[in-house]
């Protein structure tokens, strides 16, 4: 049985389908994240977890029981806002008291858990403050510790560091996976950012124009997306267009457009179409100036494509190349920068040959 | 020249001019409700006479004291009626009649008080309603209302809505949201709102002229009969009073607003 279980659910603005059949499984002590572009209904199926919205359609289940009709106030569940909304008329103490005050908790057992709660954020010293006098970091884990004060069966986060910067938020990442494993709790994110998804989820369910089109491991989703649409808005992808043209031993042979003949491995649940999408990610599209490596050959055929290259990016870790190949179509490719001195590096307007196995690329139907 | 421009000698004459043209009449009331002399116009010496005199009035008193009543008591009345319509009408965004509703609430701001006090007059007359503190009350509830609405519901629009919905997932009910996190932060807009009514009841001769009784004259209307007989040193002395009671109210009352301010800031995300 999951702790949460969403079941065909719509929600309707005017004719606007905010959120248009959504099902959808979450297990008890699960990190959950709902990745998509703005607009794309997460953030309306979060407030209807939270009682914000009601569904118009479909039923949402906390422990087996409905609580479409249940108020906010009185679900087990607690929310963390996107801007934080801090009380601004109210200290950091009893910002993270408002909601244990409610609960008619005594006056001891509150402030011991307030204290736990500002050890848990690592807020010591600051109990006194107004909002107002705290940076933004500091803001959202008085919101944090605001939000796990009441101990809710799950946790809901609505954009929790979008407003923080790039180094902060990386950090503030791996406190709230250390803090959702320490304390055994379910939590359900949203976000847009899909390596902010990556990094702290467990699972993620990509959503698009109010449907959940995807729900899968970090790795799955990166690895064997389930559409174009999914390959290209989770990290970069390199997407040739084709006709199959021949299969045999787990192999497809591909006619495409722009890169000739691809030779593809073939998914393990087959495919239906003929007319599919060749999906390959730049780092698996490796460059030399002679050839694939002999033993790679060896084992298995090569895609190999030639071409000029037309742009390089050096990014630190990663340097990226766009490849231009004779048909004129852009192969982008990138590579890790393994040596301080490399003396290997490719240079603009060079002919290099890129290249790739049958594993490292995937096909797609739509 | 270095840092921020001084006034020029043409700034400083015309700020002179217009503050003389705005304030010369009063501080000449007020200088001459020290006046020791029986003629208005005529300088006697200094003198607290008048205030003496003031205080000894009775009628003048009483239309003082009924001012009071009828001020504090609109202004509540007010307050109360302007921000429930203020909350109203800031929360209902999918309420399809909102404009219209809001239009109607500020037409009052602009409507001429003769008209406002003659329609009102015809209501109490037509209700058989006895004239008197509570029909001036009422009238001047009705004009002042509309001004605290203005003010609360521009502190509530920037007010974010997600407070309220933090205080309902903490464990609060909807009216408990409200009067746990919505209520403190629009205080000082509803103090600002009250202290308005209340100055604008005390000024009002017009609407308290239509709508009042004999016996309740408020001291507006009093001071105005009076006048008319001739104008006594003893007046100088009450509008002194009330030009100093009503300054207060307004320092006040700028205060709580920029108070109210301040906190918008805070309120505003991140």
């Amino acid at each position: 049985m999951p702790l949460l279980r969403i079941e065909r659910v719509v929600k309707r603005f005017g004719t606007f389908r905010a959120v248009d059949g959504v099902s959808l499984d979450i297990h008890a002590g699960e990190f959950f994240a709902l990745l998509g572009p703005s607009g794309c209904g997460k953030t309306t199926l979060l407030r209807m977890l939270a009682g914000f919205e009601g569904p118009d359609e479909g039923r949402i289940l906390l422990n087996g029981k409905d609580i479409a009709n249940v108020l906010p106030h009185e679900r087990p569940v607690n929310m963390m806002f996107q801007n934080y909304a801090l009380f601004p008329h109210l200290s950091v103490r009893d910002n993270i008291a408002f909601g244990l005050k409610r609960a008619g908790m005594a006056r001891s057992e509150i402030d011991a858990r307030v204290a736990e709660m500002v050890a848990l954020v690592k807020l010591e010293g600051l109990e006194k403050r107004k909002p107002d006098n705290l940076s933004g970091g500091q803001k959202q884990r008085v919101a944090l510790a605001r939000s796990l004060a009441r101990r809710p069966q799950m946790l809901l986060l609505d954009e929790p560091l979008a407003a923080l910067d790039k180094k902060l938020r990386e950090s503030t990442q791996f406190e709230l996976m250390e803090l959702q494993r320490r304390l055994g709790l379910t939590f359900v994110i949203v976000t847009h950012d899909q390596e902010e998804a990556m990094t702290v989820a467990g699972r993620i369910g990509v959503m698009d124009s109010g449907r959940l089109d995807q729900v899968a491991s970090p790795r799955e989703l990166y690895e064997a997306p389930h559409s174009r649409w999914i390959a290209e808005f989770v990290g970069d992808v390199n997407l040739f267009d084709g006709e199959i043209e021949a299969r045999e031993h787990h192999r497809l042979t591909i006619a495409t457009r722009d890169a000739g003949m691809l030779v593809v491995a073939e998914p393990r649940q087959g495919v239906r179409k003929t007319t599919v999408s060749v999906a390959i990610r730049p780092e698996k599209v490796k460059l030399s100036r002679l050839g694939p490596a002999p033993d790679a050959i060896a084992s298995q055929p090569i895609n190999r494509l030639e071409g000029i290259i037309t742009d390089v990016s050096y990014l630190g870790a990663l340097t990226t190349y766009k490849v231009r190949l004779d048909s004129g179509a852009i192969l982008r490719s990138s590579m890790a920068n393994t040596a301080r001195i490399d003396i290997d590096a490719y240079n603009l307007s060079q002919r290099v040959v890129a290249w790739f196995t049958p594993d490292d690329c995937l096909v797609l139907e739509q | 020249m270095n840092g921020p421009r001084g006034l020029s000698p043409f700034n400083v004459a015309s700020l002179a001019l217009g503050l003389a043209f705005l304030y010369l009449p009063i501080v000449i009331l007020m200088i001459y409700s020290f006046n020791a002399s029986r003629l208005v116009t005529v300088w006697g010496g200094w003198s607290l006479r008048w205030y003496q005199e003031f205080f000894q009035d009775r009628a003048m008193i009483e239309a003082g004291w009924m001012s009071l009543r009828v001020g504090a008591t609109s202004a509540t009345i007010a307050t109360l009626l302007g921000t429930l319509a203020a909350v109203a009408l800031s929360r209902g965004e999918g309420f399809k009649g909102r404009t219209l509703f809001s239009g109607m609430l500020y037409a009052p701001l602009v409507m001429p008080e003769v008209i406002t006090g003659l329609s009102l007059l015809l209501l109490f007359v037509a209700v058989n309603a006895e004239r008197g503190f509570w029909t001036v009350t009422i009238a001047h509830t009705t004009l002042t209302m509309c001004f605290v609405a203005v003010v609360v519901q521009s502190r509530l629009t920037s007010l974010d809505r997600s407070l309220e919905e933090a205080a309902m997932d903490l464990g609060c009910s909807p009216a408990r949201a409200f009067l746990a996190v919505t209520l403190p932060l629009i205080a000082p807009a509803i103090a600002a709102g009250w202290m308005l009514a209340f100055t604008l009841s005390l000024d009002d001769l017009v609407i308290a002229s239509f709508t009042t009784g004999p016996g309740s004259a408020t001291l507006p209307i009093r001071i105005y009969s009076e006048v008319r007989l001739g104008v006594k040193p003893e007046i100088n002395a009450i509008c002194t009073l009330v030009i100093a009671l009503i300054s207060m109210v307004i320092v006040v009352a700028s205060l709580a607003t920029k108070l109210s301010g301040a906190q918008r800031e805070t309120a505003a995300p991140l």
